[in-house]
């Protein structure tokens, strides 16, 4: 099924890494959630203060932006630019749908192709060297060459965690705040805390992701930003054979 | 060398701002622009649908203990409508007050807060929760909505219960900022959906929606109006005010906010 390596010549070789869907749905999945990034922090402006438990206490917040009361994130940090909760909401729930389905479709995928297996889930090699890797990457330095073919153990296991475990967290969260979907869903209210504890675990959740997205654009930097794109948008990443090259 | 370097990184910094700036102003007309917020609005259909499948007419909003009730339950909106009329029925405690249920019901009522208080009753903790993101939780004793309009006996064509309130929050000379909302059957019907009078214990406080407020436990706090005075059964909310379905509604939110 995967297309044969093909050499380029000079040391170079092409190796076909990212297929369709998951070049389609890491794009999708980029844009849903810039989207649900700046149209939540305009959802948050509307009460920059987060609680646990299931009510509000307003006197004694867990942490409260600025005021507490007014908008508390810049207008470049929000969508749309200008104060509007109601649009914000829109904005938000639209996006939520599209990442939803965007991600059932990743993990149908994932689940019918074995990539969780065969790509995502690390070696028990890879686990026992974990502490080299670490310091490696510490100094940003990446593996090269056949080592490059497949994901190292760090960037298995933070796919892994993000994939599978905040994506998802994002999600349960987002529906718990849902009175609605409350009336269906009294054990999520249990398992999270109460509502204001699942919004304050939603808005945790967001920041780690801001957080990897930081790292994640750091490490695509460091390792090559060209070909880690090009390898994102037609699927082929080059890495380099012969000692020296790179 | 060193005058290059630092003329390319002041390009480079103006480069970065304008980019910066354009996507900003690209991310703001295309906020403004109609046929985008058309496209948006289409998820608010998805979510109803869905919800309404998922939840069917009997779930039930979640219950809590007397030990959860807040201590500080805020009052969002209208704390006090302020008029004439209003401020004399505050004054006589609403003694001469009726809420009058008309429109497409064979039965048309007034009823007064002793007569209410003798429809069947519920009582329940529930948590409010505010559009805003805020949730406080408080005990809603009133008349089960479903058991006021058994009595008004609705006529086939009813689609909707509009609710229509003391208060303007918005002075506006054709009278489009008075508070009103409206819920389908599905919603009036449902065990938890209450006119309600007494909150923990005591009735309403005028900063609460004395003497009445709409109880709707499955969805946000904005489509629990106060200081209810009269009902209406309807078939459509089309020439209600700007014709969305309520005060927010009129204002951008969504008419179901289940959300």
């Amino acid at each position: 099924m995967t297309p044969p390596d093909r050499n380029l010549g000079q040391g170079r070789l092409a190796v076909y890494r990212h297929p369709l869907p998951v070049r389609i749905t890491h794009w999708l999945n980029a844009l849903c959630l810039l989207v649900l990034l700046l149209s939540g922090l305009q959802i948050l402006n509307a009460h920059p203060a987060l609680y646990w438990g299931n009510a509000s206490t307003f006197s004694d917040p867990f942490v409260a932006f600025g005021s507490g009361q007014g908008p508390a994130f810049p207008s470049w940090a929000t969508l749309p630019g200008w104060q509007d909760l109601a649009a914000g909401r829109r904005w938000h729930f639209f996006f939520a749908w599209l990442f939803v389905l965007n991600g059932l479709l990743y993990v149908i995928y994932a689940l019918t192709s074995r990539r969780v297996n065969e790509v995502l889930a690390p070696t028990k090699d890879q686990l026992r060297h974990i502490g080299g890797s670490i310091r490696e990457h510490l100094r940003l330095r990446f593996p090269h060459g056949e080592e490059a073919r497949d994901y190292n153990v760090l960037q298995k296991l933070s796919y892994l965690v993000v994939l599978f475990g905040l994506l998802p967290l994002m999600v349960a969260t987002g529906l718990t705040m849902s009175p609605g979907m409350d009336a269906r869903l009294h054990f999520l209210v249990e398992v999270f805390g109460g509502r204001q504890s699942a919004r304050t675990i939603h808005f945790m959740t967001a920041s780690t992701l801001v957080l990897f997205f930081i790292i994640h654009i750091i490490a695509v930097m460091a390792a090559g930003p060209l070909t880690e794109l090009r390898s994102m948008v037609t699927g082929w990443f080059v890495i380099r054979t012969q000692k020296g090259q790179s | 060398m060193v005058a290059t370097r630092i003329g390319r990184r002041r390009w480079l910094q103006r480069a970065l701002g304008a980019a910066s700036g354009l996507a900003l102003s690209a991310c703001n007309k295309l906020a403004q622009s109609q046929g985008v917020n058309a496209t948006l609005e289409s998820a608010e259909g998805l979510t109803r649908g869905v919800q309404r499948l998922l939840l069917g007419r009997h779930a039930l909003a979640p219950e809590y203990s007397a030990s959860d009730i807040s201590t500080a339950f805020r009052a969002n909106g209208t704390t006090d409508p302020g008029t004439d009329e209003y401020n004399k029925h505050v004054q006589t405690g609403f003694t001469d007050w009726r809420l009058k249920v008309s429109g497409l019901v064979e039965n048309p009522l007034e009823l007064s807060l002793l007569e209410l208080r003798r429809i069947a009753a519920r009582t329940q903790i529930t948590r409010h929760d505010c559009v805003e993101g805020w949730s406080c939780i408080a005990k809603w004793s009133g008349a089960r909505l479903s058991a006021v309009l058994q009595q008004a006996r609705l006529k086939s064509n009813a689609r909707y219960i509009a609710f229509y309130c003391a208060d303007s929050l918005e002075l506006t000379l054709d009278g489009s900022g008075q508070y009103y909302e409206t819920i389908d059957l599905i919603d009036a019907m449902h065990p938890q959906t209450l006119l309600a009078y007494d909150m923990n214990d005591r009735p309403l406080t005028v900063r609460h929606g004395a003497p009445l407020r709409l109880r709707v436990e499955r969805q946000l706090g904005y489509k629990m109006a106060k200081y209810v005075m009269r009902i209406e059964a309807i078939e459509s909310f089309r020439d209600i005010a700007r014709g969305k379905g309520g005060y927010w509604e009129d204002r951008g939110y969504e008419w179901y906010a289940g959300i």
